[in-house]
C-alpha cells in the first residue's frame, strides 16, 4: 500500500486515537499518548505491525492516542493508510472491494 | 528497607524523617505515648478584644516567621478561599520556608504553586493533593518532602507531636467576636468543622476567619473560644456553589448500577447485615446507587442501620429521614442535603476527626464499623490499594479516610470498574500503596468479584450466593487480556513524597516523575 497523500483517521475522544499519515522516507513515527508511561511500547509495536501488514513502507505517521485499545489503534491506522493511498468511496462503489479479513483485520 | 507490604523504603528517607517502615496495620496496638501540647497565651483581661482588622494584621500578631508550620482545613472543598487568601498575604510579607499542614488540598489551591516554586512553601502535609500542586510535587518543585496522611493519621500526627502547628487558620461559616465557630448559619456553610478541631486544640496560635460574624455566644460551637486567639472578618471565605456540589444525582451508568447491585447483594448476605449494623460509604456513582438499593432491602426486611458514619451525602441523609438509620455521625459534608441535615436533624451528629479515625486514641468510630464501601484507583493482587498516585505516576488523589475505615471495618468492600479507559484497576503491582491489603476484604468490579483469601469466613458464607465470584488474579488476567499488560512507570531517583500509614510509619514513597523514554 503506497501512501500518496495526507490522510487522517480517528478522533481525540477518550479511548480513541487520531492517526495522521503522509508520505515519508522509510517509517517515521511520532507518538503522543495519555498512557505513554504504561503503553508506549505496546502502541509503537501495534502501529509498526499494522503498517507492515499493510505493506506501507514510506510513511510518516503521527499518533495522538487517548488510551485507545489495540483494536481501535489498528483500525485507525488501517483507515488512515487506505485513505492516504487513494481509496475513496468512488473506488469502492466502482466494485473494487476492500480486503476485509486480509490486510484489513 | 522492604516494609510489610513489600515496598522498598530508602534508608535515607527513614533517616531524614526519623520514621519507621510500615509493619502491619495493627502493629502499634497497645503502644503507650504522651500527647503533645500547644503553647498558650493566657487571655485574663476581659478588656482584650480578639477581633483583628485584616489577615496581614493577624499574621503580625501571630508572629509569622520563616520556617513555621501553618494549617488549614478542607471543609470548603473546591470552593475554599481561605488557603489562597492567607498565603497571598504571607507571600507579600516575603516569608519563606513554610510547611502547610492541611487536612486536604485541591484544585482550588492551584494559585499557591508559584509559592512552592519560589520557596515560600517548602513542605506540604496533606491527605492528598490534586491538580497543579500534585504536578508541582511530582515534578520535584517542592524543596522538602510532601507527606500524605489519612484523616485519622493527620490527627494522630498532630496529637503525638509528629507535626507541631504554629498557626492554625480556620475558615468558619459563622463565628462570634470571641472565637466560637460553627459550620452552619452563615453564607458559606460547610456543615461541620471536624478536621479543624485538632488544629484548634494543638496549634500555638489559632485564627478564626469568617464572613459571617454573629452575636455572642455562637452556640453550640464546633470549636470553642477557649482555643481561639484571634477573629478576622473577611468578605468571603468560600464559594457555596463549589462547597456543596448540589444534591448527588443517582447514576444512570449501567456499569456502576450493576456494581452497586453486586455490592448490595454481597452486604446483605454477610452475617453483619442485621438490625443495628453500621455502615460507611462514599460519594461515587456506584456508592450512591448501592446506598439507595440497600435502603430498599432494609425497608423490605425491617432492618435498621444503627450507625451511618463518615463523609456524608444526600442519600444517607434520606435514609435517616425515612427512619432507616438511627444515627448519622459526620466528619464532612459533600452536598447541600447533608449540610441541611446536620443543621436540622437531631440524630445527625458532628464528631471530630480524632473521634472518627485516629488510630492512636482510645478507640475511634471506624473501629465500630461493620461495612465500609470504598473506591480505589488501583488494587494489586494482594488487595493493596492505591488512592493517591495516578497510574501515570503523578500525585493526583487523597488518602482521605480510606486506610482508616478499611482498618476499622469488619467488612471492607472496594468497588472499582475493571478498566478506566486503557488503565486496568486490578494489577500486579500498584503504582503506590496507600491501604494495606490485609485490611481490604472484597473487590467488586464490573467483570467479577474477588474475596480476599484471608477472609475464608466470607468466602464460606458466599458459597451459595449467586454473584460472579472469581480470584483477584482472574480479574487481573481479564483486564490484561483486554488492554495488555502495562509497563511499570519509570520514576526518577529523588523521593518527593512519603505516603504515611495511619499509624505514622512509611507505607510507601513517591518518586519524581520522569519524561517517558523509549529504550532505544
Amino acid at each position: 500500500m503506497e501512501v500518496k497523500g495526507t490522510a487522517m483517521a480517528g478522533t481525540l475522544e477518550s479511548s480513541d486515537a487520531q492517526v495522521t499519515v503522509e508520505p515519508g522516507t522509510g517509517i517515521e513515527l511520532s507518538i503522543e499518548s495519555s498512557v505513554i508511561n504504561q503503553y508506549g511500547k505496546a502502541i509503537r509495536k501495534t502501529v509498526l505491525e499494522t503498517l507492515e501488514r499493510l505493506d506501507a513502507k514510506n510513511v510518516k505517521a503521527t499518533i495522538v492516542d487517548k488510551g485507545a485499545l489495540d483494536c481501535t489503534l489498528k483500525a485507525r491506522v488501517e483507515c488512515a493508510v487506505y485513505r492516504a493511498s487513494g481509496y475513496s468511496e468512488d473506488v469502492i462503489c466502482a466494485g473494487e472491494k476492500l480486503p476485509w479479513g486480509g490486510v484489513i483485520q | 528497607m522492604i516494609n510489610s507490604v513489600g515496598r522498598d523504603i530508602p534508608e535515607e528517607v527513614l533517616k531524614a524523617t526519623g520514621m519507621k517502615p510500615f509493619a502491619g496495620a495493627y502493629a502499634r496496638h497497645n503502644e503507650e505515648y504522651t500527647k503533645a501540647a500547644p503553647t498558650v497565651r493566657a487571655v485574663i483581661d476581659p478588656k482584650e478584644s480578639k477581633m483583628v482588622e485584616s489577615i496581614a494584621e493577624v499574621l503580625k500578631k501571630c508572629g509569622i516567621k520563616d520556617g513555621m508550620t501553618i494549617s488549614f482545613h478542607h471543609h470548603f472543598r473546591e470552593g475554599d478561599y481561605v488557603v489562597n487568601m492567607v498565603m497571598e498575604e504571607i507571600h507579600k510579607m516575603g516569608i519563606k520556608d513554610l510547611t502547610i499542614c492541611a487536612s486536604s488540598l485541591g484544585k482550588a489551591h492551584n494559585p499557591i504553586v508559584p509559592m512552592i516554586e519560589d520557596g515560600t512553601i517548602t513542605g506540604i502535609q496533606s491527605s492528598g493533593v490534586r491538580g497543579k500542586i500534585g504536578e508541582a510535587i511530582s515534578t520535584g518543585k517542592l524543596q522538602g518532602l510532601a507527606i500524605m496522611r489519612s484523616h485519622g493519621g493527620r490527627v494522630r500526627a498532630i496529637e503525638s507531636g509528629d507535626v507541631h502547628i504554629d498557626i492554625a487558620f480556620i475558615g468558619a461559616p459563622t463565628c462570634d467576636c470571641y472565637g466560637n465557630m460553627r459550620a452552619v448559619g452563615g453564607k458559606s456553610d460547610c456543615g461541620v468543622l471536624s478536621y479543624a478541631y485538632a488544629d484548634a486544640q494543638y496549634a500555638d496560635k489559632v485564627v478564626a476567619i469568617t464572613d459571617t460574624l454573629v452575636p455572642y455566644p455562637n452556640l453550640p460551637a464546633s470549636i470553642s473560644q477557649v482555643n481561639v486567639d484571634y477573629v478576622v472578618v473577611v468578605d468571603e471565605i468560600g464559594n457555596p456553589a463549589k462547597i456543596a456540589t448540589g444534591a448527588a444525582k443517582p447514576t444512570t451508568d449501567v456499569r456502576k448500577i450493576m456494581m452497586a447491585d453486586y455490592c448490595t447483594q454481597f452486604v446483605i448476605n454477610t452475617p453483619y447485615f442485621k438490625d443495628g449494623f453500621s455502615y460507611q460509604t462514599g460519594v461515587g456513582g456506584a456508592s450512591i446507587a448501592s446506598t439507595i438499593s440497600l435502603g430498599k432491602i432494609m425497608k423490605e426486611r425491617g432492618i435498621k442501620m444503627g450507625l451511618g458514619l463518615g463523609g456524608i451525602a444526600g442519600p444517607m441523609c434520606n435514609l435517616l429521614k425515612e427512619g432507616l438509620i438511627e444515627k448519622l455521625v459526620d466528619t464532612q459534608d459533600f452536598d447541600m442535603t447533608a449540610i441541611e441535615s446536620v443543621r436540622d436533624n437531631p440524630n445527625h451528629f458532628e464528631i471530630t476527626a480524632s473521634e472518627y479515625a485516629n488510630p492512636m486514641n482510645k478507640g475511634a468510630y471506624v473501629n465500630q464499623l461493620d461495612f465500609v464501601i470504598l473506591a480505589s484507583l488501583e488494587v494489586d493482587v494482594n488487595f493493596n490499594c492505591n488512592v493517591v498516585v495516578g497510574s501515570d505516576g503523578m500525585i493526583t488523589g487523597a488518602q482521605g479516610g480510606h486506610p482508616d475505615t478499611a482498618a476499622g471495618a469488619k467488612c471492607t468492600i472496594v468497588i472499582a470498574p475493571l478498566l478506566q479507559g486503557r488503565i486496568p484497576a486490578i494489577c500486579d503491582e500498584c503504582t503506590a500503596i496507600t491501604t494495606p491489603g490485609e485490611t481490604v476484604d472484597v473487590v467488586i468490579t464490573d467483570y467479577g468479584i474477588a474475596i480476599n483469601p484471608r477472609r475464608q469466613d466470607l468466602i464460606e458464607c458466599m458459597k451459595d450466593v449467586k454473584l460472579p465470584f472469581c480470584t483477584i488474579e482472574e480479574l487481573r488476567d481479564k483486564a490484561y487480556a483486554i488492554v495488555g499488560k502495562p509497563e511499570p512507570v519509570k520514576f526518577g531517583d529523588r523521593v518527593v513524597g512519603v505516603i504515611e500509614s495511619r499509624d505514622g510509619t512509611i507505607i510507601d514513597v513517591v518518586r519524581e516523575i520522569k519524561d517517558y523514554e523509549w529504550d532505544d
